[in-house]
């Protein structure tokens, strides 16, 4: 963490990908300006941080690269508000502010020799992302059990990281389900909701953690599938979101019974959720 | 009675105020218009005693209400920031109310903590808080009941008491004694004392009885989804004054101030009041009515921060009371809610 927790660092942007097909969606791959920032920066998948654009203000954004890949992260922006709209209308060399690592991540240890299965739904899975090439790289990926990814979106067009779904797909390491609510564009894949899909190639719970990242909807209908399956309250962790300011449990506005989401989360599980007053259950 | 106890002649006082004037600012009650202000002064004769309380809290000089945390230049490829180093002076202040003076504590924790907040931390390092105890509490208030009382020492450097001709000043911290200027404070006598001792008594007496009940925690907990709160913010406007006023209130929003190509980043004052505090981007706002927002003006702070901060977020300053536009009680509230009052 840096001395001055509000300051930003600058970051340059070197690449753009636009990720979905009604462009709303882009990924900003953005490389270190400074080399003590890179080295100060020391992250872990589920962590996020709030990115400045001058004249504009700050959005948070959870790190949708992976640690593995030093020198540069990357953060997928949905077009949707003042920052984000910025955003989108940079170009590749511009320079943006970044705080951060900030908040918890998902408990790498916990999981080690464990079966996982990740379960996102659109724009909530970048950190999924983050965490799926975290196991999969050569260093980590023999300290985890199985692994199983569940991604839906609402049509195909709207699926993120094409290029690494088509890699994962190739891997017998991981076994990969896609789905989306609407088939369309000659979608040959499966059709369908992300609970029903987790009902039927969810692994035994037994020796397994569940993570669970997307909308709200998404989160409320398939916890009840989870707990069907025989995940326990502390088998599932949850990345939560709010509206964030400062990143840093003081701002106020990310509370959510007696937690920030920013600083004792974003990560949760479904067991420490419930002991929280009922703003906190899905 | 605290260890090192003095008294000052009431002749003395602005003696006293003029020599920190000399090396520090100094803010003391000032009487603008109808209303008592906690200002900086120039000139010991402009502070006003006699006063119930100041109109807002003394948290606005440590956490101002508009604050630059850096300035910008931002030009195509490259950005330089300018981080203010904080020259400031050291300041006092003078005349602060006991519940106050214990906001601050709340104040302290919140910005301290693992990651410590370096604009309220400067300041708060340089700041020596001297309280004037209450002979005469508000109707309004109710510091007793959140664990203070009208001459508590706590969270003071100094605490001055009005014995009549002169005051008795308790030292609270090494800060504060180090005021204790040997030349016109004298040694408390038996007699001061004794009066003082009277003078509390009185004090306390005179407040209204009021208890935050040890349970309150757990009992709003359980009425979180209880329909009491649909009746208790019935007549909310919603108009945040009451998070404003309050001296432990400390949610901001952080934004820029762009002129062209350079700019600030300031943080300003924010209210879970307002709809916009959480509402998201998407348009989603998990506390969608003024319902919601009252509930978590409450659960803040008489659930959550007793547990993330083991102190209350209320000193019973009664702020929000005197300013409430529509006569909303927070006393009340209290009282419907920990007697279990809802169904």
């Amino acid at each position: 963490m840096m001395k001055n927790p509000y300051v930003p660092f600058p970051m340059r942007i070197d690449e753009i990908l636009v990720e979905t097909e009604d462009e709303n969606i882009k990924t900003f791959e953005l490389s270190f300006v400074g080399r003590e920032d890179e080295d100060r920066f020391v992250y872990t998948p589920g962590q996020f941080a709030e990115i400045s654009v001058f004249g504009k203000g700050e959005a948070p954004f959870g790190m949708a690269s992976t640690p593995t890949r030093r020198g540069r992260l990357a953060f997928s922006v949905s077009k949707i508000g003042v920052v984000t709209g910025a955003l989108h209308q940079m170009e590749r060399g511009a320079v943006v502010g970044v705080r951060g690592p900030l908040g918890n991540g998902y408990p790498l240890e916990t999981f080690k020799g464990k079966n996982l299965v990740l379960i996102g739904g659109g724009f909530g899975f970048s950190t999924l992302r983050s965490l799926t090439n975290f196991i999969l790289h050569d260093s980590n990926r023999k300290a985890y059990g199985d692994l199983t990814v569940i991604y839906g979106a609402r049509n195909p067009g709207l699926l993120l990281y094409k290029k690494d779904l088509e890699a994962w797909q190739e891997r017998g390491d991981l076994r990969l389900h896609l789905t989306v609510d609407k088939g369309e564009n000659g979608w040959q894949g499966h059709v369908g909701f992300v609970p029903d899909v987790t009902r039927s190639v969810a692994p035994d719970p037994e020796n397994a953690y569940a993570v669970v990242c997307g909308p709200p909807a998404m989160i409320h209908f398939t916890l009840p599938v989870l707990k069907e399956l025989g995940f326990g309250d502390e088998k599932i962790l949850l990345s939560l979101e709010m509206r964030m300011k400062c990143g840093i449990g003081k701002c106020g506005r990310c509370n959510m019974g007696s937690k920030y989401i920013c600083s004792d989360g974003p990560v949760f599980s479904q067991a420490e959720l419930l002991r929280l007053t009922g703003e906190a259950h899905f | 009675m605290s260890a090192l106890s003095k008294t000052l002649r009431k002749d003395q006082l602005e003696g006293f105020l003029e020599r920190l004037l000399e090396e520090r600012e100094v803010l003391a009650p000032v009487r603008r218009a109808r209303s008592v202000i906690l200002e900086k002064i120039d000139s010991s004769r402009e502070v006003a005693l006699g006063y119930g309380n100041t109109k807002e809290s003394p948290k606005c000089a440590l956490f101002p209400q508009r604050e630059t945390l850096f300035g910008y230049r931002a030009e195509k490829g490259r950005v330089e920031m300018d981080v203010p180093q904080g020259n400031e002076k050291g300041q006092v202040l003078f005349g602060v109310r006991p519940c106050d003076a214990r906001g601050l504590l709340l104040l302290d924790r919140v910005f301290g903590g693992d990651c410590r907040d370096p604009y309220f931390a400067r300041k708060r390092a340089k700041t020596v808080v001297v309280s004037l105890g209450c002979v005469n509490p508000n109707p309004t208030c109710f510091c007793h009941a959140t664990g203070g009382g009208p001459c508590s020492l706590e969270g003071s450097d100094l605490l001055f008491l009005d014995l009549g001709d002169r005051f008795l000043v308790e030292a609270g911290t090494e800060k504060g004694a180090a005021l204790l200027d040997a030349q016109v404070f004298e040694e408390a006598d038996k007699e001061s004392l004794a009066l003082a001792e009277t003078i509390k008594k009185e004090a306390a007496a005179s407040m209204k009885p009021l208890t935050v009940k040890e349970n309150l925690k757990d009992q709003l907990e359980k009425l979180f989804d209880d329909p009491v709160w649909s009746e208790l913010a019935e007549t909310c406007l919603g108009c945040g004054i009451c998070t404003y006023l309050c001296p432990t209130c400390h949610c901001f929003d952080l934004c820029d101030e762009a002129a062209g190509q350079t700019g600030e980043r300031i943080r300003v004052w924010d209210s879970c009041q307002f709809p916009l505090f959480t509402q998201q981007a998407s348009g989603f706002n998990p506390r969608p009515t003024v319902k919601e927002r009252f509930r978590q003006r409450i659960m803040h702070k008489f659930s959550y921060l007793p547990e993330t901060q083991a102190m209350l977020g209320c000193v019973g300053c009664g702020r929000c009371i005197i300013e409430c536009p529509v006569n909303l009680d927070i006393r009340e509230a209290i009282t419907s809610l920990s007697e279990g009052n809802a169904r």
